[in-house]
């Protein structure tokens, strides 16, 4: 085992029943590395994960793990936590009894268990609240509970199941930090699943976009942020002008249109942010259909012969009417050059 | 008449249809009269006192307690496991398990009875004891697996997970945290099952042979010969245990959530 594959799926192909979810993915996760799984719904994140966790086996490839295969190794067996999106903590036990009921089936002694647990509780910050029955806690604090339930297992790899969807802004914000002080400290390896690409930009190391049970894209924030390869990523992360290029030439409303400057051969697409457009000078002409006010910015919807587009501009520049022809250009230098486009 | 006056008076009329007769139970139990009588002839408390002196009332009494405890509990073992079975899993005729089990509601327990006696007992000479057992079980079971489901419908599957991940068997998982979570449902189902074999009485009339007999049967054979009151102090006894146990549970486990 190498570092750079602490775990690892090898044509992983996950099925429920006839339905595929999963086809052929390979990944490779560093040891310490924080991977957020982003995509929309049913595109086969979730499934991925409880596969790595063992609750679901695969119809065939294998999962690696620290050096073993545990691809047919029971879910109880695996040093992987889970932290479910709903919490999952025990109704009927008291938050100490919860974060120790791991601990127990691991037949610790009584005074390590009672050192573990608390330790684990002071470090969510809930020392307080171990005698309480999950029920009478706030959601955020039932998933401080369920972290650190799985975190005093010492686990390998963690799984969060959207971690930040069910609190509120405040909340989100104190989870993120929580998250990211805990990988730091224990140096655990941890997977998120989210839909949200902003959650996914802000807290993960290396982001795994995935569409229709396939990875769409690998990088990190910054490379999925600015440099999306597909048209379903740029869409994703708001590229908002997304136009296919065949034999160098834009293909647009009204047939081809040349760029200025050379494409490398690969180049499927080209796709722009509305910020990335320029108004008032350019190669080509439109007219303002509508226009909306957001703070900081003016956004302008344009009819133009390649189709609608979308710009925007700093809202200190003195709006534009509606209705009135514009010169706008796309700078080929700015855009994101998709190699897959479809 | 305006709705001011006449909901009320609604109202008084169907809860006097409904447990009028029991008050009048009461009072035809405490009656100093030789016969079973209302308006009561006199007060006395001797047709209560006799009511613990029938021997035969004393061992259907016996029997009756073993149906309802025997059978429900029989019902329960069954019946939590197949409500596991439908509630967590997609199994194929789930749905025609679901109707076959509530069957012993649906099909009058007289047929029952008749079908019991005619097809089990007289071909296989099967002991009346353990035909009353099953039959009073058949009957329980789709009450246990109706409440229990109820309660494995509010917890959620996830902590089943949850228990697994942190080194639970799925065995181990079930006892671990389901079943301490359905609990108070397995009471109430418990308590509701109690209340319907005790109360039996169409299947268990068919069934009662000589020398066994389910409290109910042995009250009306009683009645056939003997008219006294302490038929009415009977009642008035297993009615006010009836309301004790359903008072109980519905102070302690919230009982009407689940019925």
């Amino acid at each position: 085992m190498s570092d750079a594959s602490f775990l690892s799926l090898e044509k992983l192909t996950l099925a429920y029943g006839d339905t595929v979810a999963v086809k052929d993915l390979d990944l490779s996760i560093r040891k310490g590395e924080l991977v957020a799984f982003l995509g929309p719904s049913g595109c086969g994140k979730t499934t991925t994960m409880r596969s790595i966790a063992g609750l679901l086996s695969p119809a065939s490839g294998a999962i690696k793990l620290d050096g073993a295969d545990i691809t047919r190794v029971s879910a109880n067996k695996r040093s992987v936590g889970l932290v479910f999106q709903s919490y999952a903590l025990f109704p009927h036990l008291t938050v100490f009894e919860n974060v120790a009921f791991g601990l127990r089936l691991k037949k610790l002694p009584a005074n390590e268990i009672e050192s573990k647990v608390t330790a684990g509780l002071k470090s969510v910050g809930l020392s307080k609240f171990s005698a309480r029955k999950p029920g009478e806690l706030s959601g955020g604090q039932q998933q401080r509970v369920a972290l650190a339930r799985s975190m005093v297992m010492e686990p390998k790899v963690l799984l969060l199941d959207e971690p930040l969807s069910n609190l509120d802004a405040r909340l989100r914000l104190e989870m993120r930090t929580e998250l990211q002080r805990v990988q730091k400290e224990t140096g655990v390896t941890m997977i998120f699943v989210t839909h949200d690409q902003g959650e996914a930009l802000s807290l993960a190391d290396r982001i795994v976009v995935m569409l229709n049970g396939a990875i769409e894209q690998i990088g990190t924030p910054e490379d999925i942020y600015n440099r999306p390869i597909s048209r379903f990523v740029a869409d994703f992360v708001g590229f908002e002008n997304i136009f296919a290029v065949e034999g160098g030439k834009l293909k647009a409303g009204n047939g081809p249109i040349d760029l200025s400057g050379s494409l490398p051969p690969d180049t499927a697409g080209l796709a722009w942010r509305p910020r990335m457009v320029t108004l008032g000078s350019g190669p080509f002409q439109g007219t303002v259909r509508g226009a909306s006010f957001s703070g900081s910015t003016r956004e302008y919807l344009l009819d133009t012969p390649l189709g609608a587009i979308k710009a925007e501009e700093d809202a200190a520049l003195a709006a534009r009417e509606t209705g009135s022809a514009i010169a706008f250009g796309l700078p080929v230098e700015k855009a994101a050059r998709l190699k897959k486009f479809g | 008449m305006t709705p001011r006056v006449f909901t009320p008076l609604v109202l008084f009329l169907v809860i006097g249809f409904l447990i009028g007769p029991f008050f009048i139970i009461v009072a035809a139990s405490l009656s100093g009269g030789e016969t079973l009588a209302f308006p009561p002839q006199g007060f006395s408390l001797k047709w209560v006192a006799k009511v613990f002196t029938v021997e035969s009332f004393q061992e259907s009494f016996a029997i009756s307690m073993l149906l309802a405890i025997g059978g429900t509990a029989a019902a329960l073992v069954l019946g939590v496991p197949a409500s596991y079975a439908l509630s967590r899993y997609k199994l194929p005729f789930g749905e025609t398990i679901r109707t076959i089990v509530s069957l012993p509601i649906i099909v009058p327990g007289i047929i029952v009875g008749l079908a019991l006696l005619r097809y089990i007992v007289v071909p296989f000479g099967l002991n009346i004891t353990l035909t009353l057992f099953l039959a009073h079980t058949a009957l329980v079971l789709p009450y246990a697996v109706r409440v229990v489901s109820a309660s494995l419908n509010n917890l959620r599957s996830d902590i089943e997970e949850a228990a697994v991940l942190l080194g639970s068997s799925r065995a181990g998982a079930f006892f671990r945290v389901v079943m301490p979570n359905i609990r108070s449902g397995i009471l109430a189902a418990f308590i509701l099952g109690f209340v319907t074999s005790f109360n039996q009485v169409p299947v268990s009339l068919f069934l009662s042979g000589p020398g066994v007999r389910t409290l109910p049967i042995d009250m009306l054979s009683y009645m056939e010969i003997t008219y006294d009151p302490s038929v009415a102090a009977l009642s008035a006894l297993l009615a006010f245990m009836s309301i004790g146990i359903v008072f109980l549970a519905e102070r302690f486990l919230g009982f009407s959530r689940y019925v």
